[in-house]
């Protein structure tokens, strides 16, 4: 099975601190891949990498087989590459409705359209309702988006990347901050993502990581420091060890 | 899919398309606008001036109300185009004042984009050091080149054609204050239809976030670059009506005055909404000409005052005031049950 994203020998360093050192990883198509590690050890900067934020050292970022290491963000979004971010980053004074009806005009190519109405079939289609209603947001749609709880952001934080039709998807602590009576809701969103999206998410809470990953990896000072199964990930002393003094793994 | 998920599907979009419905409050805006025109015929001078203003900041409203950029020398723009109309007419190359405003609006437009990429690198803080940077040089420039532009002199001898070869300029400002009105509503509309698009749209979200834009496939630069060239045009358009109406062109349309009262402008009718420049214009000029006739010396310092005054109680909390007021005087009249 060829891998729907990969990286082959990235590195980034800051001012002599590697960041990222040599990590080659490769996630399978259709996969649900979580990146883990201790806090520091590079996840979001691996990220950042993977999405065009930063540029690697060195290294190349591959996705569906062709390079995108010097595509900008943009770009590999419409290659089929979206993301959403740890700390929520939405546009506070749109509404639920504006925002994701621009995130479907731009993956339909209609987003440089300045003289149609926005909303009108040729800039939109039924995704728009779809989207809203999957992500319970179908109720709150004409709200700003800085008046909603914060359960409600961070369900529209991950419908907006749903909206941009990926392929690929990097869930960056989906569930972050989120109290655990709304955490329901963010599950299910994300356990009922389709197969034909692949999943790669890092995450902090390990029951959300052992229900739902198939596939570990686990980053430690940059590096990768190991690879596998939720089973074999469970069962290795190293990790647990590694764990240890930061936060205990709960499985 | 089903026939009831279809439909709602429609109604969902059809609600994203409703923002861009003409509201009464609109209508009555530019009803009374028209109604000007034939109640008001004394004041055409001072009106004509007023639509050429707000045409100017509905220019800095594009870019700052909807994309978020900053500009202390929007005055470049305005100037480039009032010199350009003013030379077209005075070498008789173009002296029908609508090609000739099509003419100043490209040039301008042609500016705006090459410095849109000097522009759009860097904070707010570069980009206001970079507008104010280019709109001095250019000032700098038009009074050096003393032979094309007349230098402090400014640019005499303009004569205009009559507007579509049928309307000539009069001297109770009448045709002026049409052709300016005319040409303000035109590029409204225009303005309206760019900011309700989905091009509208991503630029509110670039405003908004610009890192979450590029992550939804916004090409942030790309969409800053064009609507900073179109607001250019915009503006080389207004100065362009300011040249023609005037017969007139000075150093004076490329002073940083005139880039920092836009401002003021818009902060008196306030951003983002299109209508703020316009009611910010009328209302700046008429305070202008109040305070000018109350105080000639002093009306620099009442302008001063109520922008502090603005700026530190903060335009939604006086909103809210004067809603309150509005309520308690229609409960007053019996016009609204007590609540």
């Amino acid at each position: 099975m060829s891998a729907a994203l990969e990286t082959v020998g990235l590195v980034k360093s800051f001012g002599g601190i590697a960041a990222t050192s040599n990590v080659s990883l490769a996630v399978a198509r259709g996969a649900r891949h979580a990146l883990i590690g201790p806090n520091g050890a590079g996840k979001t900067t691996l990220i950042n990498q993977l999405t065009g934020v930063l540029t690697p050292d060195a290294g190349r970022v591959l996705l569906e087989g062709s390079d995108i290491t010097a595509l900008s963000p943009h770009r590999r979004v419409r290659r089929g590459l979206a993301r959403t971010f740890q700390i929520n980053q939405l546009f506070a004074d749109l509404s639920p409705l504006e925002s994701v009806g621009l995130a479907v005009s731009e993956r339909l190519g209609r987003g440089h359209d300045w003289w149609r109405v926005a909303g009108s079939r040729s800039t939109v289609d039924d995704s728009i309702a779809e989207i809203l209603e999957r992500f319970h947001l179908a109720d709150v749609m004409h709200e700003r988006t800085a008046h909603l709880p914060y359960g409600k952001q961070r369900l529209l934080e991950i419908a907006l990347a749903i909206a941009c039709g990926p392929s690929v998807l990097l869930l960056d602590e989906p569930a972050a901050g989120v109290p655990e009576d709304e955490r329901h809701d963010i599950l299910g969103a994300v356990a009922a993502l389709p197969r034909e999206v692949t999943v790669l998410f890092i995450e902090h809470d390990m029951d959300l990581v052992f229900s739902f990953a198939e596939r570990i990896t686990v980053l430690v000072n940059g590096a990768v420091f190991t690879e596998g199964t939720p089973q074999e990930i469970a069962r290795d002393e190293r990790v647990k060890a590694v764990y240890l003094g930061e936060e205990p793994v709960h499985a | 899919m089903s026939a009831l998920q279809g439909v709602l599907a429609t109604a969902v979009a059809d609600h994203l398309a409703a923002r861009a419905r003409w509201r009464a409050a609109e209508l009555v805006f530019w009803g009374a606008a028209l109604a000007s025109v034939f109640l008001l015929p004394g004041k055409h001078l001072i009106l004509a001036e007023i639509a050429i203003l707000a045409l100017f900041a509905l220019s800095l409203d594009l870019i700052l109300g909807y994309a978020g950029i900053v500009s202390l020398g929007h005055a470049a723009f305005f100037g480039f185009g009032a010199y350009a109309a003013g030379l077209l007419a005075k070498h008789a190359l173009i002296t029908e004042p609508v090609l000739g405003l099509l003419a100043a609006g490209l040039l301008a437009a042609l500016l705006g984009f090459a410095c849109a990429f000097l522009v759009l690198r860097g904070s707010d803080l570069t980009r206001l050091m970079v507008t104010l940077g280019v709109a001095m040089m250019l000032r700098e420039l038009a009074n050096r080149l003393d032979k094309l532009t007349g230098g402090a002199d400014g640019l005499q001898g303009i004569t205009m054609a009559p507007v579509l070869g049928r309307f000539s300029f009069d001297i109770t400002g009448h045709t002026a204050y049409v052709y300016a009105l005319a040409v303000l509503f035109v590029l409204f509309v225009v303005a309206r239809r760019i900011v309700h698009s989905p091009f509208g749209l991503s630029l509110m979200s670039i405003r908004g976030n610009p890192l979450r834009a590029g992550a939804l496939g916004v090409p942030v630069n790309a969409r800053l670059v064009a609507i900073y060239t179109v607001a250019a045009g915009y503006a080389g358009v207004a100065g362009a009506l300011l040249t023609q109406t005037t017969a007139f062109c000075s150093l004076d349309v490329l002073s940083f005055d005139r880039s920092a009262d836009l401002l003021l402008v818009l902060i008196i009718g306030g951003t983002g909404y299109l209508y703020g420049g316009l009611i910010g214009a009328v209302v700046f000029k008429l305070l202008q000409d109040a305070l000018a006739t109350l105080t000639p010396q002093y009306w620099q310092f009442w302008i001063g005052l109520i922008l502090v005054i603005i700026v530190l109680v903060g335009r939604e909390r006086m909103s809210g005031w004067w809603h309150a007021a509005v309520a308690q005087g229609a409960r007053r009249l019996g016009l609204r049950e007590r609540p």
